[in-house]
């Protein structure tokens, strides 16, 4: 079965959405698939938000922050990465494959990484299916 | 043929609903009482962490939330293999009396005393509290909301929350009782003593000294003889907090005695395609249907069934009134329903008087107030006698301790098929060719549901709710029947 | 004595899917029931009341003032009740967990209705039932046909069944609340905005909590309650017990609390908050002091049930609503 998968990417500002920005200039390709959302800091990334895309209909969700100790704000990227691991195994009590979330580190030069980490995950999202949750939620009896 | 329908069934704890279908000629063929409710506890307690699990039952019925809550804490105490200090024991059967207390208090003064307080045809805007009210006086009525009150403050003071209770924790309880709340409680037993006193006297006066209620009581078409089962202790006296099952049979024998990790092998229960709540039966005798007698599997787990399954009563005064009532019904075992009513007083003034004896007990101000846990987890059962009935918890975890499998038989569900048949006597006696039926009528087959004080939050781990006020009603066009004024 | 004589409110009492604590808390008024009953006839409230389904399908259009419904919609008894309350009530109140963010019953949606069902109608181990009999939503006996309500796969809060007029949280609600919020509609006070949360603060469980905390809230793991030697002081969070006070509003008098348990958030999340268990994860991550990706997880490998703590009354009103299978 070959779908398209909707994957809602939160780049941080200072690092990822730099690094995003050069793969675009650079006129690097990648896969079609992610939305990107770009928040002044990975640890900006609310839990809300995740949980916001998928019931929106994200297939997938991708938050990447700058690399550990280079964050703008010191401290958010870790509190993105508790996070991103307590919400993982909440996922995983709610029926939904922990790999549907991923949090990447990308820095400002790392173009060439971010392209390859969305083909990547678009691999894997396509290899997970479709998200069922916005359909679960929108005939909920 | 036609067909009647009681839906909702009002004044009692949960949803439920009569069928009652009559012959062409105006007898009455059939009568089915259905929950229409489920909720399923027992599968959403899976990946729960056992010792959440006593804070979660208790929203299987606010009316009787306190012996979930007490099932739940003995099935985690015995999931990790352990027992509660004396102290962490008493101050649980402590709060666990209040419990019944109010309960007791609502049930009888809400539920089940308008309809003879008032009268069991009065008119619909009579039949509940404030009707009663305005027949045995303000004052009276005050007492009664008192009383409940301060049974639901000791509930509060020992268990948090007076409601969903968080007292017990595996091993012992979260808090222990001060010299001065010790102190307050003890005079607040004196005084519950005393209104229980006061509470069968009345029923006495109003009821034992109406000719016509005694004979409704005795020979009215309220009469089911079938087994009682009813937690007792070492020397076959009622509990409520600990001890074995017992259920006699329909003359009064012994059919079994079981310890709670032997209640598989005596309980089954059956499903029936027309309600949402199991039906319960004696698994040695098996399922003989809708069937009352001696070879019936059909039980009861009631205050009247308590006191048929036991000797007799732990604490002196109860015993009195125990004697008092086998003496005046003609001897053990009563069959007669709405003797349930007496049966719960006598049970409200035992539990008056073990509150007393526990709050003058020395271990209740104790320091020890809970076991470390050093066992494995794994399976565990509890029971409790709940107001409405043998109440049991049984979990399995895994080896941290999360719930993999759960199983609950409550209070009410043991009753169920008691209360089809209940029902159906009372209507068959009650509804005739050529008789009109009254609203009256149709509240008469409710008694036979009431007695039972059906908790049906709780059967279905679902639903109820507790009591009622009430004040002035207005019938369906919008017009006041009555009101009821302090004056 | 004698009230003087003003026109009382209409007042309904509902139950769908609840536990009756709810009904027990307006009970709790104890004495002063005097006084409500002085102020409001009470129309319907099947608890209390001999009043049928059918008196109030006679109603007129919004002829009850004030209708408190309380317990989640599970079947569809609850929702034609709810359907049927809505139309009849001037003001309807989402009394309780339940009926505001779907409770205790609501944690059913971790589950299907079918796997409901095979736990309790089949699997559980006192149940005997060869023929596999389920209880059905018409069923043909002898003399005629029985009906029961038809059991929903879904577990939903009255708001997303209904428009609802007011939330009033808590599991129960606590009584003294109640008698505020009665006594505004009684006396006519102005009332706050269409879809406020009434009768409870603005402020978390945590700034009304006496246990004592510092800033630092940091832990290397958490503990189960019974981990722990509580010694009845210290915030729960900064012994490393999981306590929802951080995303529950205050109102409830900290009633878990004062018995030395932590709070599950019966109260709902503070104003802006859409989803309690969003917040709670929020608040926890901040707390775990480490950096290591692996030592996280360990870290949080001592959470055990994270859905089941952090939603435990809110499940079907929070973002993702159900578990999907
Ligand atoms: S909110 Fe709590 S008290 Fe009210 S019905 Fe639900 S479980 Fe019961
Ligand atoms: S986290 Fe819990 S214990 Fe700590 S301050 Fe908040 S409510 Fe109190
Ligand atoms: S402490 Fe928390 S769970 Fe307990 S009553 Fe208050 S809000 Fe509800
Ligand atoms: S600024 Fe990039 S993760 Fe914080």
């Amino acid at each position: 079965m070959s779908y398209e998968p909707t994957i809602v990417a939160f780049l941080c500002n200072w690092c990822s959405y730099t690094g995003a920005d050069l793969a675009g200039t650079s006129r690097m390709k990648y896969a079609s698939n992610v939305r990107i959302i770009r928040v002044m800091c990975s640890g900006r990334v609310d839990p809300t938000f995740v949980l916001s895309a998928f019931k929106e209909g994200a297939d997938g969700v991708l938050i990447c922050g700058c690399h550990p100790g280079d964050c703008h704000y010191h401290e958010g990227n870790y509190k993105c990465l508790r996070r991103y691991h307590l919400l993982q195994k909440y996922f995983q009590q709610m029926g939904l494959d922990k790999d549907r979330l991923r949090l990447e580190w990308i820095s400002a030069s790392e173009g060439r990484q971010f392209a390859e980490l969305v083909d990547s995950y678009t691999e894997t999202v396509k290899n997970l299916g479709p998200c069922k949750m916005k359909q679960v939620i929108e005939t909920l009896t | 043929m036609k067909q009647i329908t009681i839906d909702p069934i009002t004044r009692l704890e949960g949803h439920g609903k009569i069928e009652i279908f009559l012959k062409d000629d105006g007898d009455v063929e059939n009568v089915y009482f259905q929950v229409p409710e489920l909720r399923g506890f027992e599968k959403f307690l899976e990946g729960r962490c056992v010792e959440e699990a006593s804070q979660i039952v208790t929203k299987i019925c606010g009316v009787c939330p306190g012996c979930h809550h007490m099932a739940s804490g003995k099935a985690a105490d015995a999931v990790y293999g352990v027992e509660p200090p004396p102290t962490a024991k008493k101050i649980r059967e402590l709060f666990y009396m209040a419990h019944f207390i109010h309960s007791h208090i609502a049930h009888f003064y809400a539920l089940a005393a308008p309809d003879f307080v008032v009268g069991p045809t009065a008119p619909a805007g009579e039949r509940n509290v404030l009707g009663l009210i305005a027949k045995v006086g303000v004052e009276i009525g005050t007492e009664v909301l008192k009383q409940r009150r301060i049974a639901q403050e000791i509930q509060a003071l020992l268990a948090g929350h007076q409601t969903h209770n968080v007292l017990v924790i595996p091993g012992g309880v979260r808090k222990g009782l001060t010299e001065e709340q010790r102190a307050d409680i003890e005079e607040k037993s004196k005084g519950f003593v005393e209104f229980s006193k006061f509470s069968l006297k009345l029923f006495e006066d109003v009821v034992l000294g109406n000719k016509e209620y005694v004979d409704i009581i005795l020979n009215g078409p309220y009469s089911l003889k079938i087994h009682s089962m009813g937690l007792v202790d070492a020397n076959n006296k009622v509990n409520f907090y600990d001890g074995k099952v017992r259920v006699v049979d329909t003359e009064g024998k012994e059919l079994c005695k079981y310890t709670e990790n032997e209640y598989r092998e005596y309980i089954a229960e059956r499903v029936e395609p027309w309600s949402y709540l199991k039906f319960p039966y004696l698994k040695k005798i098996g399922w003989k249907g809708f069937v009352d007698g001696l070879d019936s599997g059909v039980y009861h787990a009631t205050p009247l069934s308590r006191l048929n399954a036991a000797d007799g009563m732990a604490t002196p005064l109860a015993q009195k009134e125990y004697e008092k009532m086998y003496e005046t019904l003609g001897g053990k075992p009563v069959h007669a329903t709405l003797a349930m009513h007496w049966a719960r007083l006598i049970e409200l003034l035992y539990c008056a008087e073990r509150s007393l004896e526990l709050v003058t007990d020395p271990d209740i101000t104790g320091k020890e107030l809970r076991v470390p846990l050093n066992n494995k987890p794994d399976e565990g059962i509890g029971i409790v006698e709940a107001q409405r009935g043998t109440l049991t918890h049984h979990y399995w975890t895994d080896e941290k301790g999360i719930i993999t499998k759960a199983n609950i038989i409550v209070g009410t569900t043991n009753n169920n098929a008691a209360i089809c048949m209940s029902l159906k006597k009372a209507a068959q006696g009650l509804i005739k060719k050529g008789v009109e039926v009254t609203d009256g009528i149709l509240n008469m087959i409710e008694m036979a549901f009431r007695a039972y004080d059906p908790c049906f939050s709780c059967a279905t781990h679902r639903l109820p709710g507790d009591m009622p006020l009430v004040i002035n009603f207005r019938d369906k066009d919008g017009k006041v029947i009555r009101t009821v004024k302090r004056d | 004595m004698a009230k003087e004589e003003k026109p009382k409110i209409k007042m309904a009492v509902y139950w769908g899917a609840a536990c009756g604590g709810c009904c027990v808390s307006v009970l709790d008024v104890h004495e002063k029931l005097f006084d409500v009953v002085a102020a409001a006839d009470l129309v319907f409230w099947p608890i209390a009341l001999d009043i049928k389904y059918k008196d109030v399908e006679a109603m007129p259009d919004g002829d009850i003032d004030l209708t408190l419904y309380n317990g989640a919609v599970r079947n569809s008894e609850n929702e034609r009740l709810a359907k049927l309350l809505r139309q009849k009530s001037k003001i309807l109140v989402a009394y309780g967990s339940c009926a505001h963010m779907g409770g205790i019953p609501g944690l059913a949606n971790f589950s299907t209705r079918e796997e409901l069902f095979e736990r309790i109608y089949d699997t559980t181990e006192s149940t005997e039932n060869p023929d596999n009999i389920r209880p059905q939503p018409e069923y043909k006996v002898p003399e005629g046909v029985l009906e029961l309500p038809e059991f929903y796969n879904d577990v939903r809060t009255l708001n997303q069944v209904v428009d609802v007029d007011y939330y009033l949280p808590g599991c129960p609600p606590q009584t003294e609340r109640l008698v505020e919020v009665f006594m505004a509609i009684v006396t006519g006070a102005e009332l706050p905005s269409k879809g406020s949360v009434v009768g409870a603060l603005d402020k978390s469980q945590c700034d009304e909590c006496p246990r004592e905390k510092s800033d630092k809230k940091l832990v290397k793991r958490f503990y189960r309650p019974f981990e722990i030697e509580d010694d009845g002081k210290t915030c729960f969070l900064e012994q490393g017990v999981i306590c929802l006070g951080p995303a529950t509003r205050g109102g409830c008098g900290v009633r878990c609390i004062e018995g030395n348990a932590p709070c599950r958030g019966c109260y709902g999340p503070p104003p802006d908050v859409p989803d309690p268990g969003a917040k709670m994860m929020s608040a926890i991550a901040t707390m775990i002091d480490e950096n290591d990706p692996e030592a996280i997880e360990k870290v949080i490998d001592t959470i055990d049930d994270p859905a089941g703590t952090f939603y435990r009354f809110s499940l079907p009103g929070s973002i993702l609503r159900r578990k999907i299978t």
